[in-house]
């Protein structure tokens, strides 16, 4: 049993965090504290913020990570666990989409009323314009 | 013919505007390879997310989410656009807006509905010009790509898709392929299409908890989270790419024209030498 090891990466959506052998994983389940070895039945489960631990393969000091929630994907030979960046939550994220809503709502009110979209198109045929000329005095 | 003073002023007004260049070109250089990395780092997590949704809803045909399901009547569309925050980087956003400009204009000549969410200062100021319906932005987003920046902007396009607002999700983006080439591109987020997500090697039964919808739900959100969170962090490394070459043109340029100037500078000082030595010669003559 004890040359029994499985692959886990930790990756979240900006950058790779863990990617190694390791004989023993914790981590936060949804359900409750899971405590996964080798040869575990695929899973699929949300995960709740919290610590992951690692025990490294042939021994090796015990990885701690923390996570702010995500996925965690366990297959046969390799288990994945998706983190989050951030702290989510229905309620945060319906916060920051107001949020974003509203700074549209106010970005609205200060645009000035509709100019013509012939104005940014001139403006647009200007830099084209610009840009043309700058490729033929490079050419010279 | 310009005064040599008037030379001498411009040569040097040239060559200040020389080093300002030269150092955001370096500043560009460095930044450039950081967001490249950055880039490339966000991928694992794309590819993995993307392998698990794939698994999840190969496995669970009996469940279709509303992301992979396409309607039928295609009449109002969300678009997301994609730019920097910061202008001198060449034709870089000019470019993404008028290929996403054409396309408005083609909607709108259908009869289209449009709601556009803003990723970026540059795009926001276009569309607003444009008088766009902007429903949702995010701007400020610096030089390093931040999920929490960008969750409220991407959930109201979100919302929009499955509250039946729009019925389909667009991406535009500058797609980076080196540092010399970035490439406007508009693409399609959803309804997903089954081969973006592709199939899984293998399949087997996963055990849910807490059950296979709740999952899925969160998988497919992360999914094109994961999606948009990349085409910005491509965006990004092509800004910097773009602004390090149009100010390395920038700084070549200025060393043109100081060479230019200062032919025309030594010309006229010669000029001037020749001319004086003339009058001398010539009032030596006549005394």
């Amino acid at each position: 049993m004890a040359a029994a090891t499985i692959h886990v990466d930790v990756v979240s959506a900006e950058e790779s965090i863990f990617s190694g052998e390791a004989e023993f994983v914790v981590l936060p389940g949804e359900a409750g504290e899971l405590g996964i070895y080798p040869r575990h039945t695929p899973l699929i489960t949300r995960i709740r913020p919290g610590a992951v631990r690692i025990l490294p393969a042939g021994g090796g000091e015990e990885q701690l990570i923390f996570v702010a929630g995500g996925i965690l994907e366990v297959q046969p030979k390799v288990i994945t666990v998706l983190a989050d960046t951030a702290i989510r939550g229905h309620d945060l994220d319906e916060a920051k989409a107001n949020e974003a809503l509203q700074r549209a709502e106010e970005a609205r009110a200060k645009a000035k009323d509709k100019q013509e979209i012939a104005v940014v198109e001139g403006e647009l045929a200007m830099l084209a314009a610009q840009l043309a000329a700058i490729r033929r005095l490079r050419k010279k | 013919m310009p005064g040599t003073k008037e030379i001498r002023m411009k040569i040097r007004s040239v060559q200040n505007t020389r080093k300002i260049t030269k150092a955001m070109e370096m500043v560009a250089a460095s930044k450039m390879r950081k967001a490249q990395e950055r880039m490339r780092h966000a991928r694992p997590y794309g590819e993995k997310i993307r392998n698990v949704a794939a698994h999840i809803s190969h496995a669970n045909p009996e469940y279709k989410h509303p992301f992979l399901v396409a309607r039928d009547s295609v009449k109002r569309v969300g678009i997301i656009v994609i730019t920097t925050d910061k202008g001198l980087c060449g034709a870089l956003n000019t470019n993404l807006l008028r290929m996403v400009l054409q396309q408005y204009k083609a909607w709108q000549a259908e009869g289209e509905e449009v709601e556009v969410c803003a990723l970026g200062n540059k795009g926001l100021g276009f569309m607003q010009r444009l008088g766009a319906n902007i429903v949702s932005q995010a701007i400020q987003l610096g030089d390093r790509p931040q999920m929490d920046k960008l969750i409220g902007a991407i959930k109201v396009m979100l919302d929009g898709y499955v509250e039946d607002r729009f019925d389909r999700l667009l991406l535009a983006y500058n797609r980076f392929f080196n540092t010399m080439k970035q490439e406007p591109i508009i693409e399609q987020l959803l309804p997903l299409s089954g081969e973006r997500l592709g199939s899984p090697e293998t399949l087997w039964d996963y055990l849910y908890e807490p059950e296979a919808k709740a999952v899925l739900d969160q998988v497919m959100t992360r999914y094109i989270e994961a999606v948009i969170f990349q085409a910005v962090a491509e965006n990004m490394a092509s800004e910097q790419s773009a602004r390090m070459v149009a100010m390395k043109a920038a700084s070549d340029n200025a060393a043109t024209l100081i060479d230019e100037l200062t032919l025309i500078y030594n010309k006229n000082r010669q000029a001037a030498i020749t001319k004086e030595l003339s009058e001398i010669v010539g009032g030596a003559a006549a005394v």
